[in-house]
C-alpha cells in the first residue's frame, strides 16, 4: 500500500475513537508541555544570571585589603588599611592588566531640593567605568584632572536619579552630599541586580581624592577599601592574578612564608560558577519534566496494545484481502506517531502559553527558545516510534488465520 | 499449459494438543481443480473442510504435503508473498461477511486495491464500478451495519471481485442468510463462473447449496469421501 494511504488508514482509526485518542494524547500534551515550560523557566534563570554577569563587567578581579586585628579580634577582610592609591597605580603598570579602579565606599545622605536619599557614595577613579564596562545615558564621567584636584563632582546611578529627580535630567544641577555641594556630571546606564542581589544602580560615584579629603575624612591618607581590576583577556586572568599577588607582596614587603595582607578574588570565576549552577538546575527541571514524557509514551504503548487486541479481527480481514506485514506495521506505527506528534504539538503550545502565564502571574523571567520546543518535539516523536513499535510489530506478526478467527 | 489452478498433494494438517500429541484435521488429501470449475466442498462440521479452505486460501499452511496455487508451492512462500497471492489471485467471501464496520461500503470494496498499490481516487473509481455490478451502486456511502445481510454479502462479493481474481473462495457464504437471499447469492456465483470464467469453490454443509456447483468434493474425518459430479456424490452419501 502507498504510504500516503496507510497514513489515511491510521488517521481514520484515530478518529474512530476520539475520546481514547484524546486521553492518550493528553499524556503527551502534559509531557511536552511540562518539558517546554520547565526549560523556559530554567533558561529564564540562566538568562537572569548571564545578564548580571554581563552587567558586572568581564574579566574582573576584586582585591580587598587584609583584616585588621584590634585587641586580639580579627575584624575581617577590607578592614585593615593595607591597600593604597600607589598600589593601584603600580598594578596598572602590569602587562596583563587593563584597568584598575581603587574604591573607597561609604554611606552618605544626598539632598536635592526637598528630596533626600541615602546611598553608597564611592570614591574612585575614571578607570572604574572601564573596569565595570559602565556607560552613561546622559552627561559624562569625571576625569583624571578631577581626581588630581579633588573637585566636587558626582556621577549618579539610575535609582538615585529616580529618587532625587524623578523624570528630570539631573546633569548640570547641584546636589548636596553630607552638606557639601556637588555638580552632577553624568547619569550611569542601568545595570539592575548584581549576582548577590544588590541594586547596582543605587550608587553615586565621586573622585577618590574628593571622597578621602572632603567626605569621609582622611584617617589613613591614600588608603582604599578595595580595587576593581580588569584583565586584558579571559586567558590572561591567571597571569594577571599572579602578577597582582607578587607585586603587592613585594610592595608590602612580605617575607616568604608570611600571610598575604590582602585578598584577590576572581569575580568572573565566581560568576561562571553561578552560571554553572543555574544551568544544572535547568537541566534538572528538564529531566524531571521528561519523566512525564516517558509516562506519556508508556500511555501510548498501553493504548496501542489494547487497540491491537481489540482490532485483531480487523487485522485478520485486512491480511485476508492482501495486507502485507509492512502495511499493518506502518498503520499502527503511524497511529502511535500521529498521536505523539499531534500531542506534542498541542503540548508545545500549552508549554509556550503556560510559560507566559507563569511570567505574568509569578513575575518570573522565562525564555522559550526554538531549540527547546524542537527538542521536546523530537523526543516526543522518538517516544511515539519507540513505544508504538512493539504493539505495531505484534499486530504485524499475527498469523492471518488466527487473527481472522479471533472473537 | 494444462496445469490445474489448484493442486493438493498429500496434504496433512495437524494441531498439537500438548505432550507431543496432535490431532489431525486433514489426513493425506489429494485433488486438483482446473481453472473455470465451480466446486462445492461439503462435509459435516469438524470434518476438516474449513481447515482445507484456509489452506486453499493461503491463510494457513499445511503441516506436510504440498499445495500448489497457479503452479506455486505455497509452503515455500514468505508471509508477504502469500499476502500478495491473496490480494491478486484470490477473493474471499465469508459466512460472517467480514466487512470493516467503521468504513463505508465504498472504502470496504476499495481496500484490496489500496493494498495492491493503487491510489485512493483510482481504487474508489473501480470500487464504485464493482458495487454497480452487484446492484449496490446507490449504497456506496453507507456503512455495513446499515445494510441487510444479503446486501452485506453482495458488498463482500464486490470486494472479492474488485481485484479481478482468478479464484473465489466462499466459506459458508449463505450461512447467515435466509433461503431466498441464499438462492440469489448462489445464482450470482453461478453467473460469475459462467460469464467471467472465475473458478469458484464454495464450502458448505447444505446439499441444496452444494447443488449449485457442478462438482462436489465430500470431506469426512479429514479425508475425501467422494469427488465427482454433484448428484452422483450426493446419492452415494445418502445411501
Amino acid at each position: 500500500m502507498i504510504v500516503r494511504e496507510i497514513l489515511g488508514e491510521a488517521g481514520q482509526s484515530m478518529g474512530a475513537n476520539r475520546l481514547r485518542t484524546g486521553l492518550t494524547m493528553l499524556g503527551m500534551i502534559i509531557g511536552v508541555g511540562a518539558v517546554v515550560l520547565m526549560l523556559a523557566i530554567g533558561q529564564g534563570a540562566q538568562y537572569m544570571v548571564s545578564e548580571s554577569i554581563a552587567s558586572m563587567g568581564s574579566n574582573l578581579f576584586i582585591v580587598l585589603s587584609g583584616s585588621s586585628t584590634s585587641g586580639g579580634l580579627r575584624t575581617g577582610s577590607g578592614t585593615a588599611p593595607t591597600l593604597t592609591l600607589k598600589d593601584a597605580e603600580a598594578i596598572e603598570e602590569l602587562p596583563d592588566v587593563e584597568a584598575v579602579a581603587p574604591v573607597m565606599p561609604n554611606n552618605a545622605p544626598l539632598i536635592h531640593g526637598a528630596s533626600n536619599w541615602s546611598t553608597m557614595v564611592a570614591g574612585t577613579t575614571p578607570s572604574y567605568f572601564a573596569a565595570r564596562d559602565w556607560s552613561f545615558v546622559s552627561g559624562e564621567g569625571f576625569t583624571e584632572n578631577d581626581v588630581r584636584s579633588a573637585t566636587r563632582v558626582v556621577v549618579l546611578g539610575q535609582r538615585v536619579v529616580q529618587n532625587l529627580f524623578g523624570d528630570e535630567d539631573p546633569v548640570g544641577t547641584t546636589i548636596r552630599i553630607k552638606n557639601s555641594p556637588f555638580l552632577v556630571l553624568g547619569v550611569l546606564a542601568p545595570k539592575g541586580q548584581s549576582l548577590d542581589g544588590r541594586d547596582q544602580d543605587d550608587t553615586a560615584l565621586v573622585p577618590v581624592t574628593t571622597a578621602q579629603r572632603q567626605l569621609f575624612g582622611d584617617q589613613f591618607p591614600g588608603m582604599v577599601r578595595f580595587m576593581m581590576i580588569k584583565a586584558r583577556t579571559r586567558e590572561s586572568m591567571p597571569w594577571a592574578e599572579q602578577g597582582i599577588r607578587d607585586l603587592l607582596r613585594s610592595r608590602h614587603r612580605l617575607r616568604p612564608g608570611q600571610e598575604d595582607d590582602f585578598t584577590v578574588r576572581n569575580l568572573t570565576a565566581l560568576a561562571q560558577t553561578a552560571a554553572g549552577t543555574t544551568r544544572a538546575m535547568s537541566m534538572m527541571l528538564g529531566s524531571i519534566a521528561s519523566v512525564s514524557l516517558l509516562v506519556g509514551g508508556i500511555g501510548i504503548m498501553n493504548i496501542m496494545l489494547v487497540s491491537v487486541t481489540e482490532r485483531t479481527r480487523e487485522i485478520g480481514i485486512r491480511m485476508a484481502i492482501g495486507a502485507r506485514r509492512r502495511d499493518i506495521l506502518l498503520q499502527f506505527l503511524f497511529e502511535a506517531l500521529m498521536i505523539s506528534l499531534l500531542g506534542s504539538l498541542i503540548g508545545a503550545l500549552v508549554g509556550f502559553f503556560g510559560a507566559f502565564a507563569v511570567s505574568r502571574i509569578v513575575g518570573m523571567t522565562v525564555v522559550v527558545t526554538v531549540w527547546s520546543v524542537l527538542l521536546a518535539f523530537l523526543v516526543a516523536a522518538s517516544v511515539g516510534i519507540f513505544f508504538g513499535f512493539y504493539p505495531a510489530r505484534k499486530a504485524a506478526g499475527l498469523r492471518p488465520i488466527e487473527a481472522l478467527r479471533y472473537q | 499449459m494444462n496445469r490445474p489452478l489448484i493442486r493438493a498433494v498429500d496434504l496433512v494438517k495437524s494441531y498439537p494438543i500438548g505432550a507431543g500429541e496432535s490431532v489431525a484435521a486433514l489426513r493425506h488429501v489429494d485433488f486438483a481443480i482446473d481453472a473455470g470449475e465451480f466446486v462445492s466442498i461439503m462435509g459435516p462440521s469438524g470434518s476438516g473442510k474449513s481447515t482445507l479452505m484456509n489452506i486453499l486460501g493461503c491463510l494457513d499452511t499445511a503441516t506436510t504435503g504440498h499445495y500448489f496455487l497457479n503452479g506455486q508451492d505455497s509452503g515455500r512462500l514468505s508471509a508477504d508473498a502469500l499476502a500478495a497471492l491473496r490480494n491478486r489471485l484470490i477473493g474471499f467471501v465469508f459466512q460472517g461477511f467480514n466487512l470493516l464496520p467503521r468504513k463505508t461500503i465504498l472504502d470496504n470494496v476499495a481496500l484490496p486495491l489500496l493494498y495492491a498499490g493503487l491510489n485512493r481516487p483510482e481504487s474508489h473509481r473501480r470500487a464504485a464500478a464493482g458495487l454497480e455490478r452487484v446492484g449496490l451502486g446507490s449504497l456506496a456511502r453507507q456503512r455495513p451495519n446499515q445494510l441487510s445481510g444479503g446486501q452485506q454479502q453482495r458488498v463482500a462479493i464486490a470486494r472479492a471481485l474488485v481485484n479481478e481474481p482468478r479464484l473465489i473462495l466462499a466459506d459458508e457464504p449463505t450461512g447467515n442468510l435466509d433461503s431466498r437471499t441464499s438462492e440469489d447469492i448462489m445464482k450470482l456465483f453461478g453467473q460469475l463462473n459462467e460469464a467471467r470464467g472465475i473458478t469458484l469453490i464454495v464450502v458448505t454443509h447444505e446439499p441444496d447449496i452444494a447443488r449449485h456447483a457442478r462438482r462436489l468434493i465430500h470431506v469426512v474425518d479429514g479425508m475425501i469421501a467422494g469427488d465427482g459430479a454433484v448428484e452422483s456424490v450426493l446419492q452415494r452419501t445418502a445411501s
